[in-house]
């Protein structure tokens, strides 16, 4: 089996991780299908969130999630997903890091609520904040280029552009701007949104990316278990393909087969 | 004093703290606490007082994307 090798680490702020692939843990049939897919696909980190407990007075639970996660015990990427401007992201960033007691960070400014594209106008300065605060940011982004060049130049280890719109599932909508992005940029790049089929995140890591984001791909499959051991798969094949280095591309047909000594050349 | 914890309208005394609004609740942890969306970091609770129209925000782990 072409397995890669064990060397070939994802390096993000500094650490390393055995897997490049990254699991939300949203929307899963029931609780026990989401710890046999984390299982199945063993993955770097795990996406957590934070909500607003609303409860009368005395009517505290104990939080089932929370104890599942630290039985997983998997690294967690808290995000601060529904936020709109600045100043909540940065809070709910600082409550995720005593929360859950990480200085890792997925930053999620939401600009505009149809599409979930991010606030690209005002996401620099949240994670300049951010990473002069201590935090580990991994920005969710969309694919431009400058966008993202803003982002290294403000301290950003590694980014996440998106590959479409959260929730789609339509794989690489902008296969330019997303190759170009990895052609001009060096630091890792997790595509985080958008992938729905395994043949997607196969095809982002083939094109040079570090890893992949997954969450509702995984969680809404019919069998979640099984997808997420098909994309666990699917990210190690790509990764070991951009490692291996393609076959250039030619317009015209190549014969695999020698066509020195074919019997009957042109007898007829 | 009336304020506001998690967008419901709650009544605690006057001079109350963060920690009383906690206790009133009774919301055990992991959980966060936020004042007019500023942090209030965990060691403060106790030495932050509330005022009237204070919006609490206790949020507490879930799961996420």
């Amino acid at each position: 089996m072409n397995t890669p090798s064990t060397e070939d680490t994802l390096l993000l702020y500094g650490q390393a991780f055995a897997s490049r692939l990254l699991l939300g843990t949203s929307r899963y049939p029931s609780p026990t299908v989401l710890q046999a897919a984390v299982e199945r696909a063993q993955p770097a980190m795990l996406t957590a969130s934070l909500r607003r407990q609303n409860l009368s007075p005395g009517e505290a639970a104990p939080n089932h999630f929370w104890a599942m996660l630290r039985e997983m015990n998997i690294p967690v990427l808290p995000n601060t997903a529904g936020c709109h401007s600045m100043q909540e992201a940065i809070t709910t960033a600082h409550m995720a890091r005593e929360v859950f007691a990480t200085p890792w960070l997925k930053l999620e400014l939401i600009g505009d609520d149809y599409t979930l594209q991010p606030d690209t106008l005002n996401l620099v300065e949240a994670a300049s904040r951010l990473i002069k605060d201590g935090f580990k940011v991994l920005p969710y982004c969309t694919e431009d280029l400058v966008l993202c060049q803003r982002l290294v130049d403000v301290g950003c280890q590694a980014i996440m552009p998106w590959a479409a719109p959260i929730g789609t599932g339509k794989g690489p909508i902008n296969p330019y701007a997303l190759r170009t992005l990895r052609e001009r940029l060096s630091v890792p790049m997790l595509v985080d949104a958008g992938l729905g089929l395994p043949s997607h995140a196969c095809q982002v890591m083939e094109w040079g990316f570090d890893g992949v984001l997954l969450n509702t791909a995984v969680a809404q499959a019919l069998d979640p278990v099984r997808m997420a051991g098909a994309f666990a798969n699917a990210v190690q094949a790509g990764r070991a393909a951009f490692l291996a280095g393609a076959m250039p591309e030619h317009h015209s047909a190549q014969p695999s087969t020698p066509v020195l000594g074919t019997p009957f050349w042109h007898q007829t | 004093m009336k304020l506001l914890i998690n967008g419901t309208p709650h009544e605690l005394p006057a001079h109350a703290t963060l920690a009383d609004a906690v206790a009133h609740l009774g919301i055990a942890p992991p959980f966060a606490a936020a004042i007019n969306l500023q942090f209030v970091p965990n060691t403060q609770y106790h030495q932050t007082p509330l005022h009237q129209a204070d919006r609490i925000d206790l949020i507490a782990p879930v799961t996420g994307g």
